[in-house]
């Protein structure tokens, strides 16, 4: 049987741990100085994929995802965990892409690969929070999308049902097949990397995919293909007010305490 | 042609959301400065009565799509009628709040108009806008303000080329606020049977569970919120125990709750809820950039920390230099004692 699986993941900078040294002085970003790590969703995105494949034997798992050569880390990673295959789409016609553009690459890529039956991806990536690119792949290739996705309740060869959040709960939605699923930090943490699957795989390159390969329209990638633009970057100046700073002492603490009452703040 | 459209989410009691109210009031404000009508288009299931209660925050027209099938919100049926509505009205504007449902529904939109969509913006201006490698000019663009990258740089998007111009914000961020009581506009129905008999069948709802909403920190007068600094979940505790003393209610930091200390409804800031209380007590918060978006229009903030240096203590009315879990049952104990 062929069930094609296939995982959007992005290799971002790890903005939860920025260091001192992550702007240069002139307020630009100094990537080299940030970490890289597996997009925290995408690897909930990815085990998802994976208890599909576990639940109907002969689907495949790809990983698709688009950065510099370095992104191929992820891809290995992701092998390692039980992917069975992936690539990077790399090339300097892609960079400055905003969401449209990047969704736009990413879906012309899906294409090459012929009949997919399940793509799944992370919420949204770490570094932009903005959850867009999903539910535009999804719109690309005329499919369904389930966004907010927190557990796989039930998986055939036609259909999926998920347990998905809501602003205010959870709704239990099933979808026809082909679709796309979003996974939020909900999901079920990813399976770790397995030792004979690193030492079987550790010497498969990660092919690099460039435009010329995704029957492209040129204009519609990176920066040129991008209706948003960074008009103004700023760094944030901290809004400055008289701070009346405070040993802890009891007579200190005494007097604010005194203070917020007789004002009626407390 | 060419006026302010917001798209109307529906609460769970069919009235419409606090988000949808709050982007109607600043698109009146961008309406007003443009010069052109704000439209709203409210989609979902015996919604006359929501849709006419939008005319006293100033909506001119209301798109009314009202369908069993709109009801709840699915993706598609939603997609389809408000792409064809907008294709149709060529609105130079499109708001959308930054919720499950609008974070669902926009990119799909934008996706599919293949126009700019910019997520989580704190501001909204119109203003001129010259392109640095054309030389063009272009006047009245929306000015889409938003922190990015970690919250260290503020970043305005603009999107000169495509319209409709599409952005999403966060509930709580704008202010809600009636524009005129006796304002009246008219209800322009949509007609939906074409677009719902395709879109109506690739998803199904099988079943919903409604949470009761038991933590709303939005509308508290005075907030303790606790960061990263406190420590554990079980330091954590105090707060709550300092809260119920001083009839507060308590919030987090993102780092607070990443780290398991309390729940996700807490959290303030530019991913979470905007606050404005009267006092906004800061416990081991260092005051990320991202944080502060959410609670620096609050009237008094006290800081405690051991970092004298902690950026919140910038923006603080009163910083106590110290360790939050001696500082604050030393405050409890004065405030007990003052009460008397």
């Amino acid at each position: 049987m062929s069930f094609k699986i296939v995982v959007l993941a992005k290799q971002v900078p790890d903005t939860h741990n920025v260091g001192a040294d992550a702007m240069n002085p002139d307020g630009t970003v100094n990537r080299a100085a940030l970490p890289v790590v597996f997009n925290p969703e995408d690897l909930k995105a990815l085990e998802m994929a994976l208890r599909v494949k576990d639940q109907l034997p002969g689907a495949t798992v790809t990983v698709v995802t688009m950065g510099p050569p370095r992104a191929a880390e992820i891809v290995k990673d992701a092998r390692n965990r039980g992917a069975d295959d992936g690539f990077v789409l790399s090339d300097m016609r892609f960079a400055g892409a905003d969401t449209l553009a990047t969704s736009y690459a990413i879906s012309q890529a899906v294409k090459m690969l012929g009949q997919v039956d399940l793509i799944f991806g992370g919420r949204q990536a770490i570094d932009g929070d903005t959850a867009q690119v999903g539910p535009q792949v999804a719109e690309k290739l005329d499919i369904p999308q389930v966004t907010y996705a927190e557990e796989l309740l039930a998986v055939d060869t036609k259909s999926i049902t998920i347990r998905r959040r809501l602003e205010h709960g959870t709704e239990c939605v099933k979808a026809q097949l082909p679709a796309l699923v979003t996974v939020t930090s909900a999901g079920a943490d990813c399976r770790f990397p397995n030792a004979h699957r690193m030492l079987r795989l550790a010497k498969d390159e990660v092919r690099m995919i460039n435009a010329d390969a995704i029957d492209a329209d040129m204009d519609r990638l990176g920066l040129k293909g991008s209706p948003t633009k960074v008009k103004k970057i700023e760094n944030v100046v901290l809004a400055h007010k008289e701070s009346v700073v405070l040993e802890p002492t009891e007579a200190a603490l005494n007097a604010l305490s005194a203070t917020l009452i007789q004002e009626h703040i407390l | 042609m060419n006026n302010v459209l917001v798209y109307c989410e529906l609460s769970e009691k069919n009235t419409i959301a606090d988000i949808s109210l709050e982007l109607c009031t600043k698109g009146r404000q961008l309406a007003t400065r443009l010069g052109c009508r704000l439209q709203a288009a409210v989609l979902g299931s015996n919604v006359k009565a929501a849709a006419e209660s939008l005319y006293p925050y100033g909506v001119d027209d209301v798109f009314l799509a009202d369908d069993p099938r709109l009801s709840p919100y699915r993706t598609l049926p939603h997609f389809d009628v408000l792409s064809k509505l907008i294709r149709k009205e060529q609105p130079q504007i499109v708001l959308f709040g930054a919720s499950s449902v609008g974070r669902d529904l926009a990119p799909r939109i934008a996706s599919s108009l293949r126009c700019g969509l910019t997520a989580d913006c704190t501001q909204l201006e119109i203003g001129p806008h010259d392109d640095p490698k054309t030389g063009k000019h272009y006047e009245d663009v929306l000015m889409q303000i938003r922190p990015a990258f970690g919250g260290n740089i503020i970043a305005t998007i603009v999107c000169p080329e495509t319209r409709p111009q599409m952005a999403t914000v966060r509930e709580g961020v704008m202010k809600k606020e009636i524009f005129d009581p006796a304002h009246k506009g008219t209800i322009v129905p949509v007609a939906v049977e074409a677009s719902l008999a395709a879109a109506d069948q690739a998803v199904q709802i099988l079943s919903r569970e409604i949470e009761e909403q038991k933590i709303d920190i939005k509308g508290a007068q005075i907030i303790v919120a606790g960061g990263y600094g406190m420590g554990s979940k079980e330091n954590f505790q105090l707060l709550h125990q300092f809260a119920r003393l001083i009839g507060a209610s308590v919030g987090a930091t993102r780092a607070a709750v990443d780290a398991g200390f309390t729940e996700a409804d807490r959290q303030i800031g530019q991913t979470g809820v905007t606050v404005r209380p009267k006092l906004y007590i800061a416990c081991g918060i260092s005051g990320a950039v991202q944080h502060r978006a959410g609670m620096e229009q609050s009237a008094k903030i006290i800081s405690i920390n051991t970092d004298p240096e902690a950026p919140i203590n910038a923006i603080a009315d009163y910083t106590i230099v110290g360790d939050v879990m001696t500082v604050i049952p030393q405050f409890m104990a004065c405030y007990k004692n003052n009460l008397k």
